[in-house]
């Protein structure tokens, strides 16, 4: 059993982290205003979260200027997307193996 | 908006029970709430239909009182030139087209708003934003095209037009929330198109559109997705 919770991607065990994969896997560009009212955490945190997964490579940042404002908004990359993936065929493993 | 479709159905299919399983929910829950606004209340559905069907009896029981429109060839019920029109009707008709509409809206509003307190999405957030404008377009020209179809004289083409536009309009915004949205336009789609056949009959092909056809999904979404 142990291979299979070792499959477990690490960078997903937080449950900020594994909802930004989550919203981000079935959207185009998500801007961060919207991540932060459905994931309903305050600015600081978010932020943690996404520079985190933003190391792995795991998502991408995009920053303009509509207007006078910066809008920045986040995409899942290729590499997160099959992280990601992988992160969920190991739990339906642990899910049929019945652990 | 692209969308991955497929990692989505998968999630939605796995099923046991333990921590891997509320996690699986976890993801789920969010994929859906971030694609799709899934706060739309089945009992909204239910109060409109029958403030519908209130609005359909009382405009059928005035204008059933007396002739209200007088043409000069009466040749087809519902079209030929007006000669003579009681704008009392027209203005009772207007009230209570009014009325259904406001107690509708309201009521929509007050369960909607509470579903999504419920279910911790926000009210006002990009997706109801979209679902609104994606209704809203269809629904302000089938407006326009009404009102341009009454200074026509052409009354009789009024109620299944609103029904049509309606129904594209619920067709068009049913992709980013319920699927029974789009079930339920297109029944108003087909319910209008009937209507237009049989003019003359408008009055309650629109009872049955907007009364009837409301109360049936709203008990369906109620069982469905409010329980």
């Amino acid at each position: 059993m142990k291979s299979i919770i070792h499959q477990l991607d690490k960078a997903f065990e937080n449950r900020i982290r594994l909802g930004l994969m989550s919203i981000l896997s079935v959207n185009d560009w998500v801007d961060f205003n919207e991540l932060k009212s459905l994931l309903q955490v305050t600015d600081g945190n978010l932020a943690s979260h996404i520079s985190a997964l933003e190391k792995k490579h795991f998502i991408e940042i995009r920053k303009r200027f509509v207007g006078k404002k910066t809008n920045t908004t986040f995409r899942i990359t290729k590499e997160g997307k099959s992280a990601f993936e992988d992160h969920i065929k190991a739990l339906e493993q642990l899910l049929k193996s019945g652990v | 908006m692209k969308k991955d479709f497929t990692l989505w159905y998968k999630v939605k299919n796995m099923n046991s029970n333990n921590e891997s399983l509320d996690t699986l929910r976890d993801i789920r829950a969010m994929m859906e709430k971030s694609s799709r606004f899934i706060s739309l209340s089945g009992l909204a559905g239910v109060f409109s239909g029958t403030f519908a069907l209130i609005g359909a009896y009382l405009a059928y029981w005035r204008t059933n009182q007396a002739a209200w429109v007088v043409r000069a060839q009466d040749t087809e019920f519902g079209t030929g030139t007006i000669e003579r029109i009681d704008w009392s009707v027209v203005s009772f008709l207007t009230i209570d087209a009014l009325f259904v509409l406001v107690a509708s809206i309201a009521v929509s509003y007050y369960f909607t708003r509470k579903k999504a307190l419920k279910k911790g999405q926000p009210l006002w957030g990009p997706y109801s934003r979209q679902l609104v404008l994606n209704i809203a377009i269809p629904l302000s020209v089938g407006g326009l095209f009404c009102i341009i179809l009454f200074f026509h004289g052409l009354i009789a083409l009024i109620a299944p037009s609103t029904l049509i536009f309606y129904g594209l309009a619920l067709l068009n915004g049913g992709k980013l929330s319920f699927e029974e949205i789009s079930y339920l336009g297109i029944s108003e789609i087909i319910i209008g198109l009937v209507g237009l056949y049989f003019k003359g009959q408008g009055l309650i092909f629109w009872g049955i559109g907007f009364g009837v056809l409301h109360i049936i999904y709203g008990v369906l979404m109620y069982i469905r997705h409010d329980r």
